[in-house]
This record gives structure tokens, sequence and C-alpha cells, in this order.
């Protein structure tokens, strides 16, 4: 048992990756699924066992075939990775009940098997990110999880989803180029590619090359800015989340710009922060500044959009803006913050894509004028794509009453009054976005479209209640998100405030 | 048993009852009168616990649930004190009167959607209930936020085009003002004094004078629910609610739950002492007076009779104000005196207003010639209660505006006292012409020969009679209401 709990690191990433080579094999949908199922359902076990010891031992460090490191791949996992990871692996398997009949809805039935591959090749990716502690092998992850995330985005039925997918390819590679030569320029002037012996080099390296160290810096945070739409990076997000399937953009919207996020933050700190001190840096201030533009610009589009999954696809734009601006306050309430909003986000954008999937499950759209009084229809689905909203507005109660308590108070902190109210002033903006729906949802008459619908069979709508569930049950009791999003914020930081 | 008599049960029971209610109430949708009992009893329960709650702190003592820590130094908790006391005192009586009230007026208009209604209505009172009860600026905004939500289908119960403008405008300055100013002012307090906690004496001590004159900014403006001028239009927009709305919600638990946070917070957070001798209230009150004789002055202008009533709800709630913003031990006693008086005297007077459109379908006061004839108990509480707005005895609005006047001379400044006058004089002029209408023109003509009675179906003459007493009541009874605000500034113990 102890030996099998030593393997955890590498079984977090191994086993989905089998689990696709598996379902590769699989000729119908149904024995896929439940591949698929099994391991979408254990990743969540083997998260939480690895969180749980870096909670109390502190950092796990396993390498890969015995390997060294430097030289060898390193699995490094601490609270912060964990808690990524945790998220991670936790939407996978929350999605998973639901995958089953939306699947079968919106997909052909001879791709099915191939959806589920992807789905799971995807899931490794991911978690392969978050669990590395080697920058070039991130890179393969980041490569795995977006080569599938394109397939599965272009398998939305709508024929939009393939000019969505092609144009995420573009850009998902640019971004991937400009992250690969980061990492090469680190490469050369630190002989190094395991993260922390990067970081343990870098202050000497930076002494001798400067501008390479800068250029590696410049190059890292673009190209993983275009990974998680950071703003004006972020033109292919919204079609990618409104033409894919509904499974795809509920799981995307809640994992895949986070890791991008999680890598970002990890160099930013983990790798820079060891050379220079982040906040002196002008990138600081020009994530600062795009992150407010994405806080504005992207829930003014928000505001303005008619289909309610284009609509939440802005306002992902407009929460990350959220995300990355904790990073950019850099230091520990307004990185806790950031980190608590990572996985806060996750859940209400999980909670209200699978609401939306569940309306389309139903009546096949989510045009907000087919939605008229279908809250009277399907009172579940819209009560938790309600309070869901409400958390994106970050009414106490909520998650994102947690996150924007800790993103204020690090503005506060640093002195910078204008980000306080520039914080609280684009919840006023997701106010009119979410309330324009909630109006139309529950107090206009029920529309022909919304006539018929129903709440979802239950393997969908469980998952929809527990996301919901949770949106409430972390906006009050903290210590698992807020409190391990803490102290993931003071590894980050070192001995800084 | 003995969990559930202790202070802590008492107080949790208190907040469950309205919600509890508020479950149970759609189970009988289909039987009306089960329906209306579920809430009447629900009311009457709430009533029963908070007055067993009310024993305790008369004897100074401060019954507490120590609650859940949701942040380091951040936890959803209650404690009763004297003002929040007074508060739900006030709340969960005028509940029970503004039930029966709105028994005859939502049957008689045949309301749509009455389920929704009640259930909306008993969250609402559990809300303010929190709002009473919190412990710390967290569980206020918490209730504060569930009370905007909670009474915005009550708003736009008629979900028609101008109900649902109004309801946006609602929504938008209640929770974009809190959402804007009052949150971040949360926070700043919380990373200044390093707790949210209510404490006697406040927990800014040692703060700048100019920190503490903006973050009173903050939170003055950002609850909207005060409604002080500029932010005050939400309040006539919410006119459109069906009017026994208009009477509990909108004269008595939403506004009252504004100014009563405002002073809470003068008192609680900011500290009497530290907020006069930084100077930081004194703008407070020339804003507040500026916004209650302003708000008096378009009263006269407004020939709808509840938008006549909201804007002297407006000018009214900035006596409270004024009364936080002066900051001694008379003024806050004077704004605690207001809550009650004033809410007594504006349910009784919106109840009329609403009992005047059930029986004859009117709303405009140049409609109102010689309905005193047809409405001769109606419009008598209707008097009653605008001489106790305007403050003369022997009526409950005389002592709270006496004990405001006192305060003000306390901290030096005249020209409040010459304010209070002035408004008084105002409120004369918009309120004593409708009375005196309704009494002394004829009806217009072709009814002029059929002036029988025709008063509202008897609940809502029930209620009307009922606040109407009160607002005598209450000015003999002034000093019970004085001896538990006295309490503020007595050195507690607390129980939990």
């Amino acid at each position: 048992m102890s030996q099998l709990i030593a393997q955890l690191p590498a079984l977090q990433v191994v086993v989905p990756l089998l689990g696709a080579v598996l379902v590769a094999f699989c000729r119908g949908g149904r024995t896929a699924y439940f591949v698929s199922l099994l391991v979408s359902l254990l990743m969540p076990v083997v998260s939480g066992l690895l969180l749980w010891q870096a909670i109390i031992a502190g950092p796990i460090s396993y390498h890969l075939g015995g390997w060294q490191p430097p030289w060898g791949i390193e699995y490094h996992i601490d609270v912060f990775n964990g808690l990524v990871l945790m998220m991670v692996s936790a939407v996978g398997a929350l999605v998973m009940p639901f995958a089953w009949r939306s699947v079968a809805d919106e997909i052909d039935e001879d791709k099915q098997a191939w959806f589920y591959c992807m789905y799971l090749l995807c899931l490794t990716g991911l978690l392969g990110i978050a669990a590395t502690g080697d920058a070039f092998n991130a890179f393969v992850f980041l490569e795995i999880s977006s080569l599938s995330a394109y397939v599965l985005i272009a398998l939305g039925r709508d024929r939009r989803a393939l000019l969505a997918a092609f144009r995420y390819l573009i850009m998902g590679t640019i971004g991937a180029t400009f992250y690969v030569i980061g990492i090469g320029l680190l490469y050369v002037v630190t002989g190094s590619l395991n993260i922390v012996d990067i970081g343990s080099r870098i202050a000497g390296a930076a002494a001798v090359y400067p501008h390479a160290v800068i250029a590696a810096l410049a190059f890292i945070t673009v190209g993983l800015g275009l990974k998680l739409a950071l703003f004006p990076l972020h033109v292919w997000l919204p079609n990618a989340y409104t033409y894919a399937p509904s499974v795809v953009t509920a799981f995307m919207a809640a994992t895949a710009t986070k890791v991008a996020i999680y890598l970002l933050a990890r160099f930013a700190f983990g790798v820079f922060g060891q050379a220079f001190d982040f906040r002196t840096l002008p990138v600081a201030d020009i994530i600062l500044v795009l992150s407010v533009a994405a806080m504005f610009v992207a829930a003014f589009v928000a505001i303005s959009e008619t289909d309610l999954k284009r609509m939440l696809a802005y306002s992902s734009v407009s929460q990350i803006g959220y995300i990355t601006l904790g990073i950019g306050i850099a230091n520990k309430p307004g990185l806790t913050g950031s980190i608590v909003h990572l996985v806060n986000h996750a859940m209400m954008k999980g909670a209200l894509f699978l609401a939306l999937g569940a309306v389309v499950y139903r009546i096949g759209s989510a045009r907000l004028s087919d939605l008229a009084g279908i809250g009277r229809r399907m009172p579940w689905t819209m009560t938790a794509f309600t309070i869901a909203g409400f958390g994106l507005i970050g009414t106490p109660g909520t998650v994102g009453f947690i996150s924007k308590w800790y993103l204020v108070a690090g503005a506060f902190a640093a002195g910078q009054w204008v980000l306080v109210f520039l914080i609280v002033g684009s919840s006023l903006l997701a106010l009119v976005y979410v309330g324009r729906a909630v109006e139309v949802i529950w107090f206009r008459d029920t529309g022909p479209a919304a006539a018929r619908a129903t709440d979802p069979p239950p393997s969908m709508l469980a998952p929809i209640l527990l996301l919901m569930a949770a949106v409430v049950y972390f906006g009050v009791e903290t210590s698992l998100t807020a409190g391990i999003a803490e102290r993931a914020a003071a590894l980050l930081l070192g001995g800084l405030p | 048993m003995s969990t559930i008599a202790s202070p802590a049960g008492l107080i949790l029971l208190a907040l469950a009852v309205p919600f509890a209610a508020s479950a149970v109430i759609p189970l009988f949708r289909r039987r009306p009168n089960l329906r209306e009992a579920v809430t009447l009893i629900a009311a009457a329960v709430l009533f029963a616990l908070v007055l067993a709650i009310a024993g305790p702190v008369m004897g100074d003592a401060r019954p507490q649930w120590a609650g859940i820590q949701v942040l380091p130094g951040v936890a959803i908790a209650f404690q009763v004190e004297p003002l929040g006391m007074l508060f739900a005192l006030v709340a969960s009586a005028l509940w029970i009167v503004n039930s029966i009230y709105s028994i005859g007026y939502m049957r008689a208009n045949d309301e749509p959607r009455q389920t929704g209604y009640y259930v909306c209505f008993a969250l609402a009172l559990g809300s303010t209930i929190g709002i009473a009860f919190s412990a710390n600026l967290f569980t206020m905004f918490l209730f504060y936020e569930a009370l905007t939500l909670s009474t915005f289908p009550l708003v736009t119960h008629h979900r028609d085009a101008e109900a649902m403008r109004s309801g946006r405008l609602y929504l938008l300055l209640l929770l974009g003002s809190s959402l804007l100013l009052f949150l971040p002012a949360i926070i700043i307090t919380f990373m200044l004094a390093g707790t949210v906690r209510f404490e006697p004496g406040g927990i800014l001590a040692g703060t700048g004078g100019t920190l503490l004159a903006v973050l009173l900014g903050l939170y003055v403006f950002g609850i909207g629910k005060a409604a002080v001028m500029p932010l005050h239009r939400w309040l006539p927009a919410a006119m459109v609610a069906p009017t026994p709305v208009s009477a509990l919600l909108h004269a008595v638990a939403v506004v009252k739950a504004g100014v009563f946070c405002v002073v809470k917070i003068v008192v609680y957070v900011f500290g009497l002492e530290t907020l006069a001798a930084a100077g930081a209230n004194d703008w407070l009150v020339y804003v507040g007076s500026a916004s209650l004789l302003l708000a008096s002055c378009i009263a006269l202008t407004r020939d709808n009779l509840k938008a006549r009533l909201a804007y002297s709800t407006i000018s009214q709630l900035a006596y409270i104000v004024v009364g936080a913003a002066l900051a001694n031990a008379t003024s806050i006693a004077g704004s605690g005196l207001h809550i009650a008086t004033h809410a007594v005297g504006k349910i009784t007077l919106f109840f009329c207003a609403g009992a005047i459109y059930t029986a004859l379908h009117k709303t405009e006061i140049s409609d109102m010639a010689g309905i005193g004839r047809k409405m001769p108990v109606t419009m008598t509480a209707f008097l009653i209660g605008s001489l106790s707005i305007i403050g003369l005895p022997p009526f409950a609005g005389t002592w709270s505006k006496w004990v405001l006047a006192l305060g003000a001379l306390d901290a030096g400044y005249v020209s409040v006292v010459a304010v209070l006058m002035i408004s008084s004089l105002l409120n004369v002029a918009y309120l004593l012409p409708i009375v005196a209408r309704a009494f002394f023109l004829p009806l217009p003509e072709p009814s002029a020969g059929a002036a029988k009675l025709q008063e509202a179906p008897a609940p809502c003459l029930v209620a009307l009679c009922v606040t109407a007493a009160l607002c005598i009541v209450l000015f003999f009874q002034a000093g019970v209401i004085e001896n538990l605000l006295a309490g503020i500034f007595a050195s507690p113990s607390s129980t939990g």
C-alpha cells in the first residue's frame, strides 16, 4: 500500500494516459464511456491523497524512472499544484456523469469513443502540467492538452466549431512556441530544465545575462498569456467555448485556462521571482493593466451578447482578469485571492456551463430569447444557474465573495486605491449581465421554446447541483479553499509579505 | 431543551422562523387560508421570540451566538445589542400588523402570484432580523444583500414593463452601491482594524481623520438603503410594488435596515469619540441636512400619494442619518427613537394610501377631494400618522424630534435645530393638505349624492387602526425605548 502511495504522482498522470490508450481501442461509445468514467472518478482520489500529503508533510518530490533531478524529470507537488490537481480532477469527475447523455445527444455515435479518448488525453495533459516540476515536460503536456482540446472543440455540432478550433490551434501553437523559446533561453543561461533548479540558478544567470533572462520572461509570459486567454490574447476563447460540445465547454472553462495560469504563477514567482522582486518588473504593471482591461472590456462585451454560452465565455475572459490581477498585485492577500479564484471560478463556471448544457440538451439552444421563463420549467437547473451567477457578482455567501475579499484586501495592502474600486466596479458589470439573464429566465412569461422543457435526468442534474452546493459551501467554509490558497501564496512569495 | 432556551438558541430560532415559513408557505399554495395562517403564525412566533430576547437585553446582557468562521477574523455571528433589539422589535411587531393588512389588500385587489409574495415577504423579514442581530460587518453585509435580493421579486410583483424597469433601478442602485462602496469599506476596515466585529467604542481608534471621513462616506453611500441623496432614486421607483410592500419594506424594514446599519456602524465601528474627535462626521451633518430638506421640498411637488410618502420617507431617513452624524449619545438615542416612531407613523400613512387605492382606486392626491366622507376611519388614521410624522404631541414623533434636537445642541449645531424646525413646517405643508382636502372639500359632482361609507376591507382597516393607535401609545411609552437605547452606552455583559 505504501508502495502505491509513493507512486501517486506518477499515477495521477499515467492512469488517464493509459485510459486514453485503452479507449482508443474501443469501438463503441459505451465501453469508452465507462473506462473514462472510471478513470475520471479515480483521479480526485489520487489528487486528494496527494494534496493531503503535501499539506501534512510538505512538498512531494517524485523522480520519474528513478533519475535524480535536475537531470531526470521530477514531479514536484506542493500545496499550490496539489490544489490545482484537486480542482482539475474534481471537475473532470463531475462532468463525466453529465457527459453520458449530453455527448450522446450532441456527438455522432461513431465519434463518441474518439471523443472520450480525446477527453482523457486532455485530462492527462492538464494534470501533467500541474504535476510536473520540469519546464520542458510541462511543454509536452501543454501540447497534449492543447492538441486534444482542438479535437474536442472541433467535435461541436455547429460547423463553426471547426473554424473556432482552427483559430485556437493557430493561436495555441504560437503560444506553445513562445513558451518553448522561453524555456530554451532559460536552459541556455541556467543549464537546467527543472523549475526549482532554474529558480535556484537564475539569480546568478541574470547577473551575467540579464537580457536573455528578461527575454525568457517575456516569451513565457506572452506564450502562457495566449494559453490562458489573457486580454488581448483571448480572441480564440469566445468562439471555442461557444461552439464546443457542452461538456467540453464546461470542462475547459473550469480547468484549461486555469492550468496555464498556474504555470504562469509558478514561473513568475518560483523562477523569475528568485532573480528579481516580481513587483518591481514592468511585467507586473503590464499584467495589472491587461487584467483590468480584461475585467472591463470582456464584461462589457458579455453584457451585449445574446447567446448565453457566448456571454459566459466573455465572462470567463473577464474573470481570468481577476485571477491574473492577483498575480500582478503580487502580495500575499492578492495572490491568495488569485489562487482561490482559480478554484472558485472553476466551481461557478462549471455550474453555469453545465446548467446551460442541460438547457441545450432540453431545448437545443442557449439563446437568451429562447430562455424566457425557463426558470419555472427547469427550476433546479436554473436555481443552480442563478446561484452560480450570484457567485460571479460576488454576493456574500458565495465563493465569488471570498475571491473578491482577498483581491480587494490585496489591492488595499498594496496602496492601490484605484484598483480597489476597479475590482468592485467590474462586479457591477457582472451584476448587469447576470441580472439580465436572471430576469429573462425567471421574470418573463414562458416562451414557446422553453414551454416543454423540464429539469434534466438525475445523471445530469446531480453534477450541476453538486457544483451549486460547492459554490455556497465554499463561500462559507473556506479553510479548504482560501486556507490552502493562503499557504500556496505564502509558498510562492517566499519571505515577501 | 436548555440549548433552545439559551440566548444563542433563541437568536437562531428567531432567524429560522421566517426562513422556515418561506419554505412552508409554497406547500399551501392551493389553500390560501392555510397559507396566510402560516405567515401569521410565523409573524406571531417571531415577535414572541424577539420579545423573549428583549428581556435580557434590557438587563444589559448581550445574547450572542459565536457562529461559523468564514475567513480568519471574519465570521457569520450574531450578537444582540440595544439598537438591533429595537430594530428587530419594530420589524417583527409590524410584520404581524402588515400581514393582516396584506391579506385584505392582496385579496381585495385580486393580485396575482400571492404565494410568491408571501414567500418573499418571509425571506425579507428573516434577512431583516439577520441584519438586526448581526455581530459583525460581514454578517450584516450578508443579510443586507439577502434583503435586497428577496425584495426584488416584490418590487417587480406586477411583472409589467414599468415594474421591471423600476426593479432594475432598485437592484442596480442597492446592489451596485453596496458592491461598489460598502464592500470595499468593510474590507478596508478589516485591513485597518484586523477585525470586523462590532465593539462598544468602535474598532477604528487611531485611524487618521481624513481616512475616517472617506470611510464614513463609503459606508453612508454604500448603504444605499439609507437613501441619502443622491442615492435615493430607488425608493420612489420601488413604489410600483403592491402597497403592503411599500408599507412594511419601503417604510420600515428595508429603509430602516439602511439607517440602522449607518447608526450601528457609527456607534460600533467608528466609535462616537473617535469620530467626533477627528471631526470626520461634520460633512455628513451637512449632507444629511441637505438631503433632509431637499427631499421634503420634492415631496411637496408630488401629486401621487405614494410618491409623496416616499420622498417624505427619504427626508425622515435623513433625520436618522443626521442623528448618527452628530455622534453623541443623545443624538444616537434620537436616531434610535426615530427608527421606531417614524416606522409606526409612516406605515400608517402607507396603509391608508393602500386602503384608498383598494376602496376607491385613487392614487393621485388631486383626486382625493372629499374622500374623508367616504373613508372617515382611514382618513382619521391618516391624520394621526401625519401629526406623528410632523412631530406634534401627543403623537410618537414628538419625542424623536425632541431628542434629536437636544442631540444637535449637545454637538453644538444650532443650525441643525433650525433645519429640524423648517423640516417640520415642510411636513405640515405636504401632509396636512391631503387631510384637509379629504375632509373639507366636497366630493366631485357626479358622486356627490352618493357620499356613503366606502371603507377598505376589514383586515386593512384593523391594521391601520392598530398602527395609528401605536402612534399614540409610543408617545406615552417612549421611556421604555429610551431605557433600552441607554443600554448602548452601559457596560455590557456578554452571555453566550
